[in-house]
């Protein structure tokens, strides 16, 4: 027997991901007491949803075959009008959010500035758009209106957000060569910061228009307009196959904006 | 006069000609788009509801000022419900997105012409229908209360959390596996040493990310029956009990800002 023998006995082990051990068990044992609790106080009715399973299989049976045909007007009528909210929130979405998300960036604003427009960012973010479309449709009436503006707000939030973190991120020094050579302020915004964010936003820009359009199949939900509505129609008169038939077509739209908006931010950037 | 004093007094520009008019004329399709998106929407737009907006907005301020703080007692529940569907319908979704993101990851999956084209398929469909139509469909199914929403919450997360989860697996340094597996380690071996911690990071954010987002959309999945806060709003909202409409309003605000906090923090320390 060597000495050398019982280095070659210790087994590897995977490091923890959590180095500081008190940390780990903690997080652990807080998680455990977290799910007990949490468990404890969801009442699940087994009964209900055991009787509830048969009803499942009939529900989605009823889906099948989706019926295009049928209620194909209000479904093409439906689709439009989604897609004019979209292009319109979009558009006026991220023109306000230009201003917002400027004034939000904390290394071209000055501090009330700032706080004004990290709050807007902020009231805007907290809420899903579905509470902000109640509220506008109360204002504006049902219809397409309160959907494009519900749209339009939620974008502020979103991208002015993702701009003015981009405009922290930017590079100070092509800022600064730009106010060196005795530009204006709006001179040096579009010359200076523009174009060192511009890649980027016009990626986020696409982005959003397709979160948007997805988002604007539930604003229709709470009377905001687009396919929504129709969705919410062809629910509550108990017609499951137009409902899959929108279902689909909503899928088969979002999938085509998802990839050809990937390929339009390859293309541009 | 000679050309070398006329070329001075050209200005510099941004862009040539060429480039110039690819982008004006990029601005007019947008802007033609955009005007004509906007006329079909106000023909079916009343507008004397639009114009009559300001003074609306103004008299529903009015009501919901002060918030009727003591109301605050009876929200607990509906909070701790609302974290309750957000927390276990993320976890849900985690358990059943990792074999997926497996399955769609074109250097771990398991056949790229059969097994992929179906685990994009799930990865888009759950994207694309939103939390509040599955909550639809499911309290219909399982009845109204938290467990719908939690489902919900859970197949609506498991399309985000793939996609991220199997973009960050296709990204990792393929070397790593390749080290793994020279040491004659099995598939399940090369998987746990040579794959999961390089993703593991990742997985961890996306997921908290995806928590942080799914606090904001439970606070809604009461209003079809899904359990939560939302099922007060509703109730509110539909009484016109404005008062407490602008309490629930502020303590969603707190808890959206609380749980982006956390969720912050958390990302900031893994990364």
């Amino acid at each position: 027997m060597s000495i050398a023998l019982p280095t070659e006995r210790r087994r590897w082990k995977k490091p923890p991901v959590i180095k500081r051990a008190w940390l780990r068990w903690t997080l652990i044992l807080g998680f455990a007491i977290y799910l007990a609790l949490a468990f404890g106080t969801i009442s699940v009715n087994w009964a209900r949803v055991w009787e509830g399973l048969p009803r499942g299989m009939q529900f989605v049976t009823a889906f099948l075959p989706p019926d295009f045909t049928s209620r194909w007007d209000e479904i093409a009528q439906g689709i439009a009008e989604s897609l004019w909210m979209t292009v319109v929130a979009t558009a006026v979405g991220i023109a306000l959010s230009i201003p917002v998300g400027i004034g939000a960036a904390r290394n071209i604003a000055p501090l009330p500035v700032y706080y004004f427009c990290r709050s807007i960012l902020a009231v805007s973010r907290s809420f899903q758009e579905v509470i902000l479309a109640i509220f506008f449709v109360k204002l504006f009436g049902f219809g397409p209106f309160a959907g494009f503006v519900t749209l339009a707000f939620a974008t502020i939030g979103f991208y002015g957000k993702l701009l003015a973190e981009d405009i922290e991120d930017m590079d100070a020094s092509q800022a600064e060569a730009v106010r060196a050579t005795g530009s204006s302020w709006l001179q040096w915004i579009n010359y200076g910061v523009q174009p060192q964010v511009m890649p980027r936003m016009i990626g986020l820009g696409l982005y959003r228009l397709d979160i948007n359009f997805r988002e604007s199949a539930v604003v229709g939900i709470v009377g905001g307009g687009g396919i929504g509505a129709t969705l919410n129609t062809a629910f509550d008169r108990y017609e499951f196959d137009s409902a899959a038939a929108i279902i689909l077509i909503i899928i088969a739209i979002v999938m085509f904006t998802e990839y050809s908006s990937g390929y339009l931010r390859r293309w541009v950037q | 006069m000679t050309d070398a004093l006329a070329l001075p007094k050209k200005a510099w520009q941004r862009r040539d000609r060429k480039a110039q008019f690819t982008v004006w004329l990029g601005w007019l399709i947008g802007t033609a788009i955009f005007v004509y998106c906007f006329q079909k929407i106000s023909e079916n737009t009343i507008w004397a509801f639009v114009w009559d907006a300001p003074t609306q907005a103004a008299d529903l301020g009015g009501r919901m000022v002060p918030p009727a703080w003591s109301y605050i007692n009876q929200l607990w529940r509906p909070i701790w419900d609302t974290l309750n569907i957000a927390t276990m319908g993320t976890l849900i979704s985690i358990v059943l997105a990792v074999p997926i993101a497996y399955c769609a990851a074109r250097n771990t999956t398991p056949s790229v012409t059969f097994i992929r084209p179906i685990a994009l398929f799930i990865i888009v469909a759950s994207r694309s229908i939103n939390s509040l139509i599955w909550a639809l469909m499911l309290v219909t199914i399982v009845g109204p209360g938290v467990f719908a929403g939690i489902i919900a919450i859970g197949l609506r997360s498991i399309g985000f959390v793939a996609k991220l989860l199997y973009e960050a697996i296709e990204e990792i340094d393929e070397s790593q596996v390749e080290a793994i597996r020279s040491t004659g380690a099995s598939a399940a071996q090369t998987t746990a040493y040579g794959i999961v911690p390089q993703v593991m990071p990742a997985f961890a954010g996306i997921s908290v990310f995806r928590w942080d987002i799914n606090i904001r959309e439970s606070t809604v999945l009461g209003l079809v029956g899904a359990g939560g806060i939302g099922l007060e709003l509703n109730a509110a909202i539909t009484q016109l009990y404005w008062t407490q409409v602008s309490l629930m309003l502020l303590v969603i605000i707190a808890t959206v800002i609380l749980s982006e906090w956390v969720s912050a923090k958390v990302r900031h320390a893994i990364i």
